[in-house]
């Protein structure tokens, strides 16, 4: 009989602590937004980490795309609204910063693939162009396609129409021009929600990995995306902050009775 | 069967009939006339006829070789003051408008469509003419260049602002600017629109007559340079048309057949160009 | 998506089974107690207790947290509801050791009432149904599972069997009473543990073939 008389070392853990020495990519404090006279943003306050995905959540008109665009100012081409708040990257005020430094630091990843109608080359190169881009193109390109997983996919066809691709393919080719000019923070406004399942599973796997150098911020009206992909959840409610806790915690033990009504599904 | 579902039928089959006749009926003139000059004209379109100068009056033979050369020089001048003013301020339009101020513009624009043609020719003969004391190819150039501004304003705003906002986004949320924006992205994806929208523009003042009536007058030699009046389709179907001779009536049929095909070759060549795709997806 | 969520499911059932090495450890340890009257193996367990318990803790709330998040279905649903009953069997394998090893404690100080011939044998099956029922685990092993299903009849004639004999020890010599008493108590608690044993392994049948077999008829051959 074989005796088991110690025990191998148990193996650590894999999930990442958020570490309390690395501070939070943006701070925003009370951040209020007007679409003219109609205020769809009340008092907003949330911290975002560094290196995670942070997910918001919510009904329809909730605010949530509002409030994702704000933070590349993407809200002021609009016309007439107004922004009062704060909100801080990396410690900077955003709102006097220069908005193309901003933008290049921040990018962001729309509902609908929305590729340029060029080819799949000039697509990713477009943000290096315009940014006056030093060094090698083609090695730029190809280290952004190789991170949004597309690389292999492309690589014998960079100068073909990018609307030859596929609908996830082409998702994959706006993660890639967005993170092409290495921004610190990719903003997805539901990046998935035209998507069929398995290419928003492929793109879900893809968050895991860029979340290593990228802080990630994601809308999402998929509760369970939000479950699967983000390390904290943020719930929206007519334009307010309800909740805003770790995902393990929101999902299973919230701390509002409006958040556990909406994830269980009794309202919205 | 009651009798109101009869009354429906049979009102459903007059109104049927009486649209397709009237459809029929439109196409049918464009054929009828293509027809007509097929077969009148036809037999005139011959090497002279696009090489050989005007015959001295009472002669027989010759051709309009200067009225085509003519009509060329016309309408490379109106493209060149009626292209640049209605693109550029189409995508003023489109882009960088303020409310009111657009509106304006707009409004001004469409009437200014509106003026008609022999009104314009006066406007340009006063600027154009008047004051150098002669007629001209520039003069000429430049009343047509002002009837192709008000289309070719229109048809780019409209073909730039059916580039999807979703696409001046991306291209904002990667750092360009506004102009940025627009000349590297927003233009060139409305490009083949554009372009149809011009040569459409084009092949509609080169058919004009009236304005080029006190302007580039006429010639029935060549017109070396720019500032001597010169030949042109329109108005040598016109001078031909009202002669009293038969074989000017026969190049008349002839010049108006080639004017109709260039402007034929010129919807259809647009058409080919759009249908090849739209620049962008349309979501 | 699948690679993370197999990574995560890769991590549960290692931690279960390093949870069920500490359980099977703490069976063979407080049985060897009784045998060898060793009172530092029985420690040995006694200390090793909350280990066990912690770890319960954690798979527990790593199944509530796959189970709220990944949305999973099928095989890997039925392997998390049945890491969730396993995890709890093997806690309660882990307590009726602590009892096994409380008993070795108290009977220290008696006379042994007679040779272990039976007890060695009875504990022999028992600790191997509980290997076996988690080799079937770990393998997927619907066979090796059922071969445990069967052998649970025996070890409750074990317990019959010693018990009487016992009885008859007890009544002769009152002296033999309390360790006699003891003794029976051991092998109530190895009867449990042959139970949960049982237990895992119908979840391991759950999890391969998603029939639910418990309570089922009973001949489960």
């Amino acid at each position: 009989m074989n005796i088991k008389t110690s025990i191998p070392e148990l193996p650590k853990r894999s999930q990442r602590e958020v570490s309390p020495d690395v501070p939070p990519r943006f701070t925003i404090s009370k951040l209020n937004f007007y679409y003219g006279a109609k205020q769809a943003l009340f008092d907003v306050s949330l911290e975002v980490a560094t290196n995670h995905v942070t997910a918001l959540i919510g009904p329809s008109g909730c605010g949530k795309s509002t409030f994702l665009r704000t933070l590349n100012r993407l809200q002021e081409t609009l016309r007439h609204t107004r922004t009062e708040g704060e909100v801080l990257l990396d410690g900077q005020d955003i709102f006097t910063m220069d908005v193309v430094a901003l933008r290049r630091r921040v990018g962001m990843v729309f509902q609908r693939p929305n590729p340029f109608p060029k080819s799949i080359y000039e697509n990713v190169a477009y943000g290096l162009r315009i940014n006056g881009w030093k060094g090698s193109l083609a090695d730029a390109v190809e280290h952004s396609l190789r991170r949004a997983a597309l690389w292999d996919e492309v690589k014998d066809q960079l100068h073909k129409s990018a609307y030859a691709l596929s609908g996830g393919q082409q998702q994959r080719l706006c993660i890639a021009r967005a993170l092409a000019v290495d921004p610190e923070v990719l903003l997805l406004d539901e990046p998935c929600s035209a998507l069929d399942p398995i290419t928003t599973a492929k793109i879900e796997e893809l968050l895991f990995q860029l979340k290593e150098s990228c802080t990630i911020v994601i809308v999402t009206h998929n509760m369970q995306q939000a479950a699967r992909t983000s390390d904290f959840t943020a719930f929206l409610l007519d334009g307010r902050l309800i909740e805003f806790n770790p995902t393990s915690q929101l999902f299973t033990t919230p701390a509002d009775p409006r958040t556990e009504a909406y994830i269980t599904g009794r309202f919205g | 069967m009651n009798l109101r579902v009869i009354w429906r039928k049979s009102l459903s089959i007059v109104m049927l009939s009486l649209t397709g006749a009237c459809a029929l009926l439109a196409v049918s003139l464009l054929l009828f006339i293509l027809g007509y000059l097929a077969y009148h004209g036809g037999k005139d379109l011959s090497w002279n006829f696009f090489t050989k100068l005007p015959a001295p009056v009472g002669e027989t033979g010759g051709g309009m070789a200067n009225a085509i050369v003519g009509s060329a020089k016309l309408l490379l001048l109106a493209s060149l003051f009626g292209v640049p003013v209605g693109f550029l301020g189409g995508v003023y339009l489109a882009e960088f408008g303020g409310r009111t101020f657009s509106f304006i513009v707009r409004y001004v624009t469409d009437l200014l469509n509106g003026v008609p043609s022999i009104v314009i020719g006066i406007f340009a003969y006063a600027v154009a003419v008047l004051p150098v004391h002669h007629f001209s190819t520039l003069a000429g150039g430049f009343a047509l260049g002002v009837m192709m501004i008000p289309i070719a304003v229109r048809s780019t705003e409209e073909f730039l602002r059916g580039v999807p906002r979703s696409l001046r986004e991306a291209a904002m949320a990667l750092g360009a600017s506004k102009w940025k924006t627009v000349a590297t992205v927003v233009i060139p994806a409305a490009f083949r629109g554009i372009l149809t929208g011009l040569l459409l523009d084009l092949a509609r003042v080169a058919g004009e007559t009236a304005p080029l009536l006190f302007t580039a007058f006429g010639n029935r030699f060549w017109s070396p340079g720019w500032n001597q009046p010169t030949a042109s389709l329109p108005v040598m179907i016109y001078t031909y048309a009202i002669a009293p001779y038969d074989d000017w009536h026969r190049q008349a049929w002839a010049a108006g057949l080639v004017l109709l095909g260039l402007v034929l070759v010129a919807n259809i060549g647009a058409r080919l160009i759009l249908v090849r795709g739209t620049s962008f997806q349309r979501t | 998506m699948e690679r993370h969520f197999e990574h995560e499911l890769d991590e549960l059932k290692q931690r279960l089974l390093w949870m069920a090495g500490l359980a099977e450890r703490a069976v063979h340890q407080s049985v060897q107690a009784v045998l060898d009257i060793d009172r530092s193996l029985a420690e040995a367990v006694l200390s090793e207790e909350n280990t066990i318990n912690e770890m319960q803790i954690e798979i527990d709330e790593r199944v509530l947290r796959l189970l709220a998040l990944q949305q999973p279905m099928a095989i890997d649903l039925r392997f998390i509801l049945a890491v969730s009953r396993i995890n709890s069997d093997l806690e309660r394998i882990g307590d009726q050791a602590v009892n096994i090893a409380q008993s070795a404690m108290r009977i220290l100080r008696h006379p042994q009432v007679k040779p272990y011939i039976d007890l060695p044998r009875m504990s022999e099956l028992v600790e191997i149904m509980v290997r076996d029922s988690l080799n079937a685990l770990v393998r997927n092993d619907q066979e090796l599972a059922r071969s445990v299903l069967t052998r649970d009849d025996q070890v409750d004639q074990f317990r019959d069997q010693m018990f009487r004999e016992l009885l008859t020890y007890m009544m002769e010599n009152s002296k033999l009473v309390f360790p006699a008493f003891e003794l029976i108590l051991v092998t109530k608690n190895l009867e449990r543990i042959g139970d949960h044993a049982t237990n895992i392994a119908e979840d391991v049948i759950y999890i391969v073939a998603g029939r639910d077999v418990r309570h089922a008829v009973p001949d489960r051959r």
